[in-house]
């Protein structure tokens, strides 16, 4: 915010310029009616008409100038803080989303940034204006009539009071009805993503009756606000009313009285008109100061949020994916969520150039295991390392260009399949062509082929339009685009049928070759050929070997194996 | 990326108008209650000057001073009416603003709770929930203080120019000389407004957009290290939402202060011409004053109105799209079919004539033996299943299924297999009328399923789907989903005989731990147990599995086939699935092939009859084969 103070200084001279030509006004109106009051000729008059509009006309500028300068800086800021607030949201790692919303965070980044916009720019602006005009404006009410001055000023503090006072009451209820519009969001998302679901278990009614509640929640929050807006806005007008009651009454006495000219009665009474209009907008003004302040909390307690997941202990050993040529070591890994344990002391070496498969039951901790590999949780100190090194002191921009990770449920992003393939490719020149290379080994090639426009068809928002597996196939095209050392393939095929499967592993086994590989499958067809197996169970690793070590031992994975080879003879049969 | 719904229509639409009043219709009374209220405001606003006329004009020269107490207890009186006017305003329009926005947004969510498929697979969630929220909130906006403050503005607006002309109506049109000119610089504000405001909305939708893609897919983001540019991407949306209201603030930076300048011209013709009739006392002072101080306040209710010309626009473009919205007729009904079972030329309707139309469900519903605590009616016992004929595509001219035929007997268990793409799927949400056929008809028990009641057709699903949705809430809330009738006890049933109670048992709260958004602490196989469940916990006459089983690994997938084989007894089963394993126990199986269905048979029939199923089935064991000699010393 600081480098917009220039912008605010210059807004701010023309507050003062634009107040001191509006306080003026009055003063012309005062000598034109005290001279018509004497009788004067209509030259005179007209001298004071073209001063009304000169003065206007000056003013006019200003308050362009102005609202220029302090609107646009406020849409700088705003500018500013979105960028800033995507910029943090990129930094914070995979758990935060796991435990924020998505309608959350939009409802931050879109509403409650508009209310801050509103304070820092209009809010501002016009505060200023009140406060200035305030001020000189009882300057020239004193200096016209003190005692008068006085009585218009009685109501002042009952003002500030009550502003105070209602000013707090509204920054609480606001709160509360942005956070019930956070769950409306949330709520909505949810029942419209899990459509088919709704229809099937036919949860229409129920969806609307949840739907509701938040919904009368959230009227009721409102019905709180309004009690206090319904009583803070008229009083406003009705404490400032009281003060044009006494100068009226009290000043046409000092008239009466010889103490003061019908002119000063009127220029007086047109001061504490510009004074009433901003004390009444002043109403409005805190009430968009507090939104604002509001919504900047809850702003704040994202970007107060520090990533977890950072660079901070990187070294300059790897600074490049370059030089990573593969060998992955774990050491006596355990890891937990919470108070869930995961992984339990875990360690195996995956040479350079090798392929693992990890096989396990579901929620053994196989896809964790491969997120802490790629920094998506934050491995232990000392726990994980890539050629020797721990991969916390490897830069996460260095360590995520080595890997190519292929998980369960890849998401796509609504553009085209080139664009989705080469989402993490670098450098543009010949992108078409490795497109189309990485496309055809993830079998993806034929499918494309049957689009209406190939590689540019649109896929809809998540990859709406797309099959199972051909999410599953541009999401192994995707990684393969990026040249990984290590190919991580996290049951990357379930829902490609075995033809195609087959295809892929097969064009696969090239690629592989030259690369680190980590394949998790629940097919032991598809994990035989690996050069290691790990068997989890419970987050331990409970058998490691060949296939045929495995087989010979006798253990989970001959059973596993033994299970598969049945089904196959009984198909057989 | 396109944003079709953000192009704006007029700014002012009458038809739109008067339907947007149709929902202040049930709250008349309210509305009747603000409008005097406002209409008493205004005229009490217009007191203040004339009493200082009056003070001026009468009571000064005279030097009554009892009189001056007389205006003042009026003013007061004035004052204090006013207040209370305001304050009944403000409560009532802002409640009534509440409630219509309430009504909306139910009107809205229900009605998209009905829309078919075919919709959300044209419309993404983002943008269905924009209409939900932001819409609707600009439409309270347009209640609260767009419409009846407009009203207001002008009711305060011909007040004054009534009083002025009967104080003198001679200066009365030296103060309107300038109206023409402020006609000019609003008509020119409105013009160049809404051009930027559209422009606006426009890079507002795309922000929205583009935050919520990114902020769900994240993870992928940081995989690919994408960060830097999106970040690039996402400056330049931003940068151009700023620019385009940057120059929209451009135009309210010229009208405020040129409508005070004309203003200031108005309040100077009014003391030239009308000073001139002081000094030859056509004029009183008093009356002179007061015209100054209504031409000041003449001013403020037209710059009001511009502000509120904004609400208005917006309104009108939130409300055309709410209503596209509502508008868009519901093509799977519960109503009998348009298109009856004697057209789309299928050859006999065999047993379903046109006379029995949906089956006669109330009479036996409730009664059934076999229901599980479950308290929505049903028939009991499995049901058969009949294609006939059905011709299906999502895209003109692109069909998906063609001609297909075939037939499930009650308790039969069928598995469909096939390449990806070869209409698997789509078989099932035509059976659960997600979609509907668009040749030859889907019968259940006999009676097309266009006939039936949605709910009643439905209700004989249990479906596992591919893709695992949770809502948030429980484990347990998450297999019951709304129906509270289904007990714990029988929620804990469904969990055990699918084995996730071996991992639930493991979570810290158990059945009543919280589910975060979408599932995402649990994996890919234990959601797939949970909607295994939830199938189960509602007791199905037909479990109708797609693809249910390819997250899970051999040893849970082995642990649930056990468990269905309970499961399926004395239901109708059709499973979909790309392990061939997973289905060659089945009664029948169906082979799919490019949208047709090209062979049916046991697993044993159809490996002899060497067809697609064979070299299926070849491809998906060959490499499992070589290794049989291994294990057989073993």
């Amino acid at each position: 915010m600081l480098k917009y103070r220039r912008a605010f200084a210059t807004g701010f001279l023309c507050v003062i310029a634009t107040a001191a030509v509006a306080l003026a006004g009055p003063w012309v109106l005062k000598y034109a009616i005290d001279d018509l009051g004497r009788g004067v000729d209509s030259a005179t008059i007209g001298f004071y008409a073209g001063a009304i509009v000169a003065l206007a006309a000056v003013g006019g500028l200003f308050r362009f100038v102005m609202r220029r300068i302090i609107v646009g800086a406020s849409r700088d800021i705003e500018y500013d803080l979105r960028n800033d607030f995507f910029a943090h949201l990129q930094r914070l790692d995979l758990a935060y989303f796991q435990r924020h919303r998505t309608g959350d965070l939009m409802s931050r980044a879109t509403s409650d940034l508009s209310a801050v916009r509103m304070m820092i720019g209009p809010a501002v602006m016009y505060s200023a204006t009140t406060g200035l005009m305030f001020v000189v404006g009882i300057i020239l009410m004193v200096s016209i009539n003190p005692r008068l001055t006085l009585f218009a000023l009685v109501p002042l503090p009952f003002v500030s009071l009550s502003v105070g006072y209602f000013g707090a009451v509204i920054h609480r209820r606001f709160e509360r009805i942005q956070e019930q519009l956070a769950e409306i969001s949330a709520i909505t998302q949810e029942t419209l993503s899990g459509v088919r679901v709704v229809r099937a278990y036919r949860q229409e009614p129920f969806e609307i009756s949840r739907f509701r509640l938040a919904n009368e929640e959230y009227v009721r929050r409102n019905r709180g606000l309004i009690q206090v807006l319904g009583i803070y806005q008229p009083s406003m007008g009705y404490l400032m009313g009281i003060g044009a009651l006494l100068v009226l009454w009290l000043g046409s006495r000092e008239v009466v009285a010889g103490r003061m000219t019908v002119g000063e009665l009127v220029a007086f009474n047109s001061y504490l008109m510009m004074l009433s209009w901003p004390m009444i907008a002043f109403g409005w003004v805190t009430n968009l100061l507090q939104r604002g302040m509001a919504s900047w909390k809850r702003m704040l307690e994202v970007f107060d949020t520090p990533p977890a997941i950072t660079d901070a202990d990187a070294t300059d050993e790897i600074g490049d994916a370059a030089q990573i040529r593969g060998r992955i070591e774990l050491r006596h890994l355990t890891f937990a969520y919470g108070d869930t344990l995961v992984l339990d002391d875990i360690s195996a070496v995956l040479p350079a150039g090798t392929t693992t498969a990890i096989v396990g039951a579901t929620g053994s901790g196989k896809s964790t295991l491969l997120h802490l590999l790629a920094r998506l949780h934050n491995p232990p100190p000392g726990t994980v390392f890539i050629d020797g090194v721990d991969i916390r002191h490897i830069p996460l921009a260095v360590l995520r260009g080595a890997i190519g990770m292929v998980p369960q449920e890849p998401f796509l992003f609504g553009a085209t399949i080139a664009e989705n393939v080469a989402f993490g490719a670098r450098g543009d020149s010949d992108n078409r062509a490795r497109v189309e290379e990485a496309a055809a080994i993830a079998r993806l090639d034929k499918d494309a082929a049957g689009f209406p426009k190939g590689y540019d068809t649109v896929i809809g928002e998540r990859g709406i339009t797309l099959s199972g597996g051909q999410k599953q196939r541009t999401a192994i095209a995707r990684a393969l685009m990026i040249d990984p050392r290590v190919l991580v393939l996290d049951d990357a095929m379930s829902a490609v049928d075995t033809y195609t499967e087959e295809e892929i592993l097969s064009r696969l086994s090239a690629v592989m070759r030259q690369r680190t590989t980590i394949i998790v499958s629940h097919r032991i067809s598809t994990v035989r050929s690996a050069d290691q197996i790990l068997v989890l169970a419970d987050g331990r690793i409970v058998e490691r070997g060949t296939h045929d070590q495995l087989v010979a031992r006798g253990g989970a994975y001959a059973a596993l194996h033994q299970k598969q080879l049945l089904e196959e003879e009984l198909a057989a049969s | 990326m396109t944003h079709d719904d953000e192009v704006l229509g007029k700014a002012y639409d009458a038809r739109l108008m008067r339907r947007l009043l149709t929902y202040l219709y049930p709250y008349r009374g309210r509305v009747t209650l603000a409008a005097s209220a406002i209409v008493g405001h205004s005229i009490l606003e217009l007191a203040p000057p004339y009493l200082t006329k009056v003070v001026i004009d009468t009571y000064i020269p005279s030097g009554d001073l009892s009189g001056l107490g007389f205006i003042a207890t009026i003013f007061l009186l004035t004052l204090s009416g006013s207040f209370a006017l305001e304050y009944l305003q403000t409560w009532t329009l802002q409640i009534l603003g509440q409630r219509i926005m309430f009504d909306m947004r139910m009107q809205v969510i229900s009605h998209l709770q009905r829309l078919d498929l075919r919709f959300y697979d044209r419309n993404p969630v983002g943008r269905l929930m924009t209409r939900v929220t932001t819409d609707v909130d600009v439409l309270n906006e347009l209640f609260t203080s767009g419409v009846v403050s407009v009203f207001g503005d002008l009711f305060t607006l011909v007040g004054i120019m009534g009083v002025l002309i009967w104080m003198d109506w001679r200066l009365a049109l030296v103060a309107f000389s300038v109206l023409p000119l402020i006609a000019l610089i609003t008509q020119w504000f409105r013009s160049n407004v809404r051009e930027s405001y559209r422009t606006v909305r426009t890079w507002i939708a795309r922000i929205n957009a583009y935050l919520q893609e990114r902020i769900t897919g994240m993870t992928t983001v940081h995989l690919f290290r994408r960060e830097a540019r999106d970040y690039a991407t996402f400056d330049e949306i931003d940068r151009q939402h700023r620019d385009a209201n940057v120059r929209s603030i451009f135009f309210y930076a010229v009208f405020y202060p040129a409508i005070e300048l004309v203003s200031a011209v108005a309040v100077a013709l009014i003391l030239w011409v009308g000073g001139g009739w002081v000094i030859n006392n056509s004029l009183t002072l008093g009356s002179l004053v007061a015209f100054v101080m209504y031409a000041q306040r003449f001013f403020r209710p037209i710059m009001d109105m511009s502000e509120k010309f904004n609400v208005l626009q917006g309104a009108m473009a939130s409300s055309e799209r709410i209503f596209a919205l509502l508008d868009t007729p519901v093509e799977i009904t519960s109503e009998p079919a348009k298109a009856g079972p004697h057209d789309r030329g299928i050859p006999e309707p065999a047993e379903a004539g046109p006379h029995d139309r949906a089956i006669p469900q109330p009479a036996k519903a409730g009664t059934s033996p076999g229901v599980v605590g479950a308290g929505f009616s049903r028939l009991s016992g499995p049901a058969a299943i009949a294609f006939e004929h059905v011709t299906f595509s999502y895209v003109e001219g692109e069909p998906v299924l063609r001609d297909v035929s075939f037939r499930v007997e009650p308790g039969q268990r069928v598995g469909i297999v096939g390449a990806t793409g070869a209409g698997k799927t789509t078989i099932v949400s035509l059976l659960l009328r997600f979609y509907d056929v668009q040749g030859g008809r889907i019968t259940i028990d006999g009676v097309d399923i266009r006939e039936m009641d949605l709910t009643t057709l439905r209700a004989l699903f249990g479906l596992v789907l591919q893709d695992v949705h949770l809502f948030s809430g429980t484990i347990a809330g998450n297999i019951r989903l709304g129906h509270e009738a289904i007990s714990d006890e029988s929620v804990r049933r469904a969990a055990a005989a699918v084995h996730a109670d071996v991992f639930i048992d493991r979570l810290p709260q158990g059945l009543a731990t919280p589910v975060a958004e979408r599932g995402a602490t649990l994996s890919v196989g234990q959601k797939q147990l949970l909607s295994f469940a939830r199938a189960l916990a509602f007791d199905p006459r037909v479990l109708i599995l797609d693809e249910a089983t390819s997250s899970v690994d051999t040893e849970t997938e082995l642990l649930i086939r056990d468990a269905l084989k309970v499961v399926m007894d004395g239901r109708t089963t059709m499973a979909i699935a790309h392990r061939l394993s997973t289905i060659q126990g089945m009664d029948r199986i169906l082979v799919m092939h490019k949208g047709q269905l090209r062979e049916s048979g046991t697993h044993q029939e159809l490996l002899a009859a060497r067809g697609i199923y064979h070299r299926l089935y070849q491809l998906q064991f060959q490499s499992a084969a070589s290794e049989k000699p291994a294990t057989s010393t073993a």
